[in-house]
């Protein structure tokens, strides 16, 4: 049961999109949240269900906004998070993390980057997977 | 009482027996459930970013036309349905320019006036029906039956739209006892199943389910309840594929809160379409005196 890339060319190239600002100054305009409020507690990370499998622990991804590294948007993390809303619901400095990770991925589709290649879904998988499952991925990983 | 509700896609195709089960306990309680007209796709996942209104027009129109209907209340069945119609509701009614921006976008329809509570099947069955009133229904209690609810994220998460508290919810293991089953508590209960990740990462929503249901397992759980369309996919059918990646792994029947009530009340299996499920509950049923 290998589970089969489905990542859209110019994602499978790690393109990163250009931006004209700072990470920072995208990521206002698109969640108004204050990063900087972040203390690095790792609570986020401590309950995220999907923590096993990323790169980067969502607490370093905030830690990577705020140093203006451009490649968190190259991070598996932003595309693993599934918006379960733990962190943001954990968070004791109130920052909506779930938030921030949409932001940082929509950063990245309005790059005309799509993270998922909608072309590659099986017969099998259409029939078999509840359609709610594919206009959830579809808004989340296709801009 | 008649309930205007929203079925959303998934009662019309995957979850068809949720919503044919919810149609059944409802009428037994004296509720009639009638389809709105007009609805569309809900818009799921609800849209995180600021600036984007545009994801917001499909969840706003269902309420525009819930308006439009003459109602004032809107019961969904669907968890992603409820949040994703919540969030938006929740939204406009704090962001009055939002509001008016997606007003003067939808020019085909009426203008949303924000008189529409979203409530989620369970919020109704808790707050105006009540468990002694479903307690009192009960004719085949689920005796001996040892459930793990199951809650996920979209009845508790954002705390916005929450049904329910957030870390120790309580609504269904409440349902559990008032249908006469004995709940099996435990900390994956409130964990996240997956989601769509179902679809490009089969294996790990496989293993995800394996490990939400192994703790129960441990404590002799015999069935899973849930609320949620897209987690009894995963914690059903992925969690039967878990069986070939986790050692000893064994699924238990994965069944809604609706079938779970259809049966302890006696209306018998015919609402359930447990045909459809990778574990099939009728045998466990049986066993334990539900069905005969």
């Amino acid at each position: 049961m290998a589970t089969e890339s489905r990542r859209s060319e110019e994602a499978a190239q790690e393109k990163v999109p250009r931006l004209s600002g700072t990470l920072i100054d995208e990521l206002q305009d698109l969640c108004d949240e204050n990063v900087f409020g972040c203390y690095q507690c790792g609570t986020c990370a401590a309950g995220c269900p999907f923590i096993d499998e990323m790169d980067l622990t969502p607490d370093e991804v905030l830690r990577h906004v705020i140093m203006d590294r451009k490649e968190v948007l190259r991070s598996k993390t932003i595309w693993l998070c599934a918006s379960c809303f733990t962190c943001a619901e954990r968070c004791p400095r109130d920052l909506n993390i779930t938030k921030i990770m949409e932001a940082l991925r929509q950063i990245v589709l309005r790059s005309n980057i799509d993270e998922t290649d909608m072309t590659g879904l099986t017969e099998e998988e259409k029939r078999s997977i509840p359609q709610l499952a594919f206009v959830c991925l579809f808004r989340k990983n296709v801009g | 009482m008649e309930l205007l509700y929203y079925p959303g896609c998934t009662m019309k195709t995957s979850a068809k027996n949720l919503e044919s089960s919810a149609v059944a306990v409802l009428r037994a309680l004296g509720h009639e459930l009638r389809e709105m007209d007009e609805w569309n796709c809900c818009g799921v996942a609800s849209s995180l970013t600021t600036d984007d209104l545009m994801h917001h027009v499909a969840p706003l129109r269902n309420l525009v036309h819930v308006e439009d209907q003459g109602h004032q209340r809107v019961v969904v069945i669907c968890d992603m349905c409820s949040n994703t119609l919540k969030q938006t509701d929740t939204r406009v009614k704090a962001r009055k320019a939002d509001l008016d921006t997606l007003n003067a976008f939808m020019d085909r329809e009426n203008d949303y006036k924000g008189t529409v509570k979203v409530q989620h099947l369970l919020e109704f069955l808790r707050d105006e029906v009540g468990f002694d009133v479903m307690r009192k229904k009960v004719k085949r209690p689920l005796k001996g039956m040892r459930i793990m609810p199951y809650y996920g994220c979209m009845l508790l998460r954002p705390r916005e739209v929450a049904i329910d508290d957030a870390e120790e919810p309580r609504i269904l293991a409440d349902l559990i006892v008032a249908l006469g089953g004995e709940v099996v508590d435990n900390p994956y209960k409130v964990e996240c199943c997956g989601t769509y990740r179902t679809i490009e990462q089969r294996e790990s929503t496989a293993r995800r389910a394996g490990k939400i249901a192994s703790y129960a397992l441990g404590r002799g759980v015999d069935a899973i309840m849930l609320s949620c369309p897209l987690c009894r996919f995963n914690l059903d059918v992925r969690g039967k594929e878990a069986e070939e990646l986790i050692d000893g792994y064994s699924q238990v029947p994965v069944m809604y809160y609706t079938q779970l009530m259809a049966v302890a009340f006696g209306l018998g299996t015919g609402s359930c379409g447990f045909e459809t499920h990778a574990v099939d509950p009728i045998p466990l049923l049986r066993e334990k005196g539900v069905i005969s």
